[in-house]
């Protein structure tokens, strides 16, 4: 069942930068030439002018593909990429206005800094002192100022990051694409060039799709977060959204750590779990008696010591727990409903139990999370 | 057939370039395929009909059957003592540390950029009728080198340097930190090189093999000046059966009985010893280690180098003098004469061969990185007919294509023989193939996404292969340019079928002067012919240099 991006996310055409309608791309298989892999299948999205939208999945899922569809790099099997009103389906790459930062930057080895960044504006065919003007605006806005002269290889990763970055917003460019342009840099740096990138993107107001496979970066960056697996779109919505209302099994266990209860629907604001009724206020969206799955996330399921516990709370046994700084990771394996992890906060004054101890697990009730579709399917 | 037709539409975007693959298979079809294709038609045809005449003469006249044979001994032996001699210079040079490494790895390259016949000559001047060393030093009045064994000794001077040159690559490749973990689990020398150097490098050491077999059968200088009547060889005798006997369908069949052997082990070179290589690329030259030899391994392997090295300076000194001397073997006062007739009587043909070198090579050049660049670049339908028709070329003997291209060039249509084009055309498809593999292989090390940024940034196929694809390929393209002016300045076997009066080239002017045993003239040439190489070399050095000095290899 493909998916349909929610009401409040959708965009009418007249408004979306950036359009994909039904865009699929299906390879032939190398190893058997009759049969078709789906590498991108169906997927719908618009952005409005100035979002800045992650496309985040496990390698494989369709995502680089995507970003490369829009780019021009790969046809389309199936399906539209308009830019504003036009479709832009057989343009060719070097006539589509989507500048891109790969993830290998591929500068050009041969040509030094400035020669770099003034690449594209020189096919242009641009006066020259527009072109001197709009480089040293962009090497002074990424802060490459005195390296201009340099050959990329006298240049630190960072600063080739950079150099990637400048020579595509120079062109100041309809749409900016990035392939996972931080997997290269070290953890500091990356954090450093991500604060960059978002406030230079929001500054120029220029649309942009940046893939990614780590979620951190994802949920910082976004304007929208698109969760693909398998070709499909999983879920599009807000970082707020997607972890704490995953649409599906996968987004809940992509994205952050996730316990899935497994259960039954009791009414509109009830799930029964291993004979434990559980309030879930934020609704449930099954009828009564259906087999539904739920999802708590470690930070909100509350610990209780021996008999304790309140209305709700499910009985198990520790299997280990860890004492990690900020928090305690206990693992509890809860009757009926395998092994969960539970956040303690404050660990170092409250302590931890025991592996065995007996213990109680609640979910705080605001926090639980019944997956849409039925039980079965998930 | 789907996938066909989407790559078609995505090539068909860019005009220039479906319009540059669609003008490069016709060329490579014509100049190509359809001359073998004429060899073969040729082949099987007496006065226009079709029969197998041709080749049930190969079990009636002793002649031909004698011709394949020896061919096939010949290739086999030097192929096996020829990589045997180039697998242990190479050794010496990269696992050792002996003195002069320097000196006699250029001395070993040396007989690689000569004209093909300086060994030939050489052993003439020191061991044939009037030889320095048969008749001078021991005085023997009836020794025969010609034969057998002076080919074979020819040829092992001529291609063991090609065994070395790809043999040095395996050995360098081979990272000796393994040696060292060897010897750190308790080997001895002798076992780290035999379990583990020698295993590493067999592969590469089989494929050496298999180049200096096919270099050897499809040798057309040695024989022909060294052979004799008494020992025929077939890419000579197919040679003889055209310009001698006329006997077009003989030689086409000759040909074709080359072919076989050459393309087989070009076949196996490619599809199985290339796949089965281990080469540890890490990008950092590991340092050699010389704990792999014990000293005295190490100076006998140093005696064998070091006598190649003094066989070149012999050679070479000896073709000097030869240049230099009135009569060899009689008369050894000074001259200038040999070298006053090449520069008068022979000038044409210097001029020739370098005006066809000078435009053959540009053009081989440039054609070799586009092939490369649309075979691992690109994706459209009959890619890899593209690249196989494109380098089949390098297995195919010269007389083959000399074969060829008269018999597909002196009709209408075409009617090429006795051209400028003609000798261009032969020389352009013939040595395209080195620079194709060369491109190829930098071209893969180069990431693709440096090519989709260019386009990216707004620039089509064309402005992104010129302003950034070839800078980055330039060291693959300027050996390529080496490799194609070395081969047109000393090619014969081809060359030999496609000269005319009009356009005469020098090698072909050595084999004559041999012929009537004017070996000092047949020596001038060949000086004149090294001295352009060299200088040719030193100058497209010089240009790698200057292009070379912005372009650093860049970290990813």
């Amino acid at each position: 069942m493909p998916y349909t991006v929610p009401a409040h996310h959708a965009v009418p055409d007249a408004e979306a930068d950036l359009r994909l309608v039904g865009l699929g791309k299906t390879f032939v298989s190398q190893d058997d030439p009759s049969q078709d892999v789906v590498a991108v299948d169906a997927v719908d999205l618009s952005l409005r002018k100035g979002q800045l939208v992650t496309l985040l999945g496990p390698s494989g899922c369709g995502k680089t593909t995507l970003l490369r569809m829009i780019a021009g790099f790969e046809e389309p099997t199936a399906g539209d990429i308009y830019f504003g009103d036009k479709r832009v389906n057989e343009l060719a790459p070097n006539n589509r206005d989507a500048a891109m930062v790969f993830q290998s930057y591929a500068i050009f080895p041969h040509l030094n800094v400035y020669d770099n960044i003034a690449f594209g504006l020189r096919l242009k065919r641009l006066p020259r002192g527009d072109l001197q003007r709009r480089v040293d605006r962009v090497v002074e806005q990424v802060g490459l100022t005195g390296m201009t002269q340099r050959a990329p290889s006298a240049l630190s990763g960072g600063q080739q990051q950079r150099v990637a970055l400048a020579r595509c917003i120079v062109m100041e460019p309809r749409l900016l694409l990035f392939d996972e342009p931080l997997s290269n840099l070290d953890a500091k740096l990356r954090d450093q060039m991500r604060v960059e990138i978002r406030e230079l993107q929001q500054r120029m107001g220029i649309t942009s799709v940046y893939v990614t496979h780590d979620q951190v970066e994802a949920m910082s960056l976004s304007d929208l977060v698109v969760i693909m697996n398998l070709g499909r779109v999983e879920q599009v919505g807000t970082p707020v959204e997607v972890y704490g209302k995953p649409a599906s099994r996968f987004v809940a266990d992509f994205i952050g750590k996730a316990n899935f209860l497994e259960g039954r629907a009791v009414d509109d604001t009830t799930i029964e779990v291993a004979g434990v009724r559980i309030d879930v206020p934020n609704g449930v969206p099954h009828a009564a008696g259906q087999a539904v799955t739920a999802v708590v996330r470690p930070e909100a399921l509350r610990l209780h010591q021996g008999d304790e516990g309140t209305r709700g709370t499910l009985r198990g046994r520790v299997k280990r727990a860890a004492f990690l700084g900020a928090i305690g990771e206990v693992v509890v394996d809860v009757e009926g409903q395998g092994t969960w992890l539970i956040d303690v906060p404050n660990a170092a004054e409250v302590g931890l139990p025991a592996a065995g101890d007996a213990v109680g697990v609640s979910p705080s009730a605001r926090s639980v999370h019944v997956l849409p579709g039925s039980a079965s399917a998930q | 057939m789907r996938a066909a037709r989407r790559q078609v539409t995505i090539l068909a975007r860019d005009p220039v370039l479906l319009a540059l693959v669609l003008f490069i298979m016709a060329a490579v079809g014509l100049f190509v395929v359809y001359p073998l294709i004429q060899v073969l038609v040729a082949s099987f045809q007496v006065r226009g009909d079709w029969t197998t005449a041709n080749y049930e003469l190969l079990s009636t006249r002793r002649l031909y059957r004698a011709a394949l044979s020896n061919s096939l001994q010949v290739a086999a032996l030097v192929g096996v003592v020829g990589t045997t001699l180039g697998f242990v210079i190479a050794f010496t040079l990269t696992r050792t540390n002996v003195p002069f490494k320097r000196a006699l790895h250029l001395l070993t390259l040396l007989p690689i950029i000569s004209p093909p016949f300086v060994g030939a000559i050489s052993i003439l001047f020191l061991f044939g009728f009037n030889g320095l060393v048969t008749k001078q030093l021991l005085g023997l009045q009836d020794f025969n080198i010609y034969g057998r064994w002076g080919v074979i000794a020819s040829q092992i001077f001529t291609f063991a340097p090609l065994a070395y040159l790809s043999l040095r690559g395996v050995l360098q490749s081979i990272n000796p930190t393994l040696e060292d973990a060897a010897f750190n689990i308790g080997a001895t020398k002798w076992q780290a090189f035999w379990k583990v150097t020698f295993p590493l490098a067999l592969p590469g050491i089989f494929s050496a093999f298999l180049v200096v077999f096919i270099e050897s059968i499809s040798d057309f200088g040695n024989p022909l000046v060294l052979a004799g009547a008494a020992f025929p060889m077939l890419a000579p005798q197919a040679y003889l059966e055209i310009t001698g006997s006329f006997n077009l369908g003989r030689g086409a069949m000759l040909a074709t009985i080359l072919l076989l052997p050459s393309l087989t082990a070009f076949a196996i070179q490619r599809y199985w010893v290339s796949k089965r290589q281990y080469v540890t690329v890490t990008g950092k030259p590991t340092s050699s280690t010389s704990k792999i030899v014990s000293p005295f391994a190490k100076w006998s392997l140093f005696s064998v180098t070091a006598a190649f090295g003094v066989l070149v300076i012999a050679f070479y000194a000896v073709i000097i003098l030869g240049a230099f001397t009135r009569v060899w073997g009689f008369d050894y006062s000074l001259t200038l004469q040999h070298m006053r007739y090449v520069f008068s009587v022979g000038l044409g043909s210097v001029t020739d061969t370098l005006m066809i070198a000078v435009v053959s090579t540009p053009i081989s050049g440039v054609l070799g990185m586009l092939i490369a660049f649309l075979v691992v670049r690109r994706t459209f339908p009959g890619k890899a007919a593209l690249e196989f028709g494109s380098i089949l070329m390098y297995a195919v003997p010269g007389t083959v294509v000399g074969i060829g291209y008269i018999l597909a060039f002196n009709q209408r249509p075409l009617i090429l023989t006795g051209t400028f084009a003609i000798l261009v055309l032969a020389f352009v498809f013939r040595y395209v193939p080195v620079g194709i593999q060369n491109g190829i292989a930098v071209l893969k090390q180069i990431d693709p996404h440096i090519e989709e940024a260019s386009q990216n940034l707004g620039a089509d196929g064309v402005t992104t292969f010129r302003k950034v694809t070839l800078p980055l390929i330039a060291p693959a393209f300027f050996s390529g340019l080496v490799y194609a002016f070395v081969r047109a300045m000393t090619a014969i076997s081809a060359a030999i079928f496609l000269v005319s009066a009009n356009w005469n080239l020098m090698t072909v002017q050595i084999l004559n002067q041999v012929g009537s045993g004017r070996l000092g003239v047949a020596a001038a040439f060949s000086i004149l012919t090294i001295v352009i190489v060299t200088i040719a070399i030193a100058i497209i050095g010089f240009l790698v240099e200057r292009t070379s000095k912005t372009k650093t290899t860049i970290r990813f």
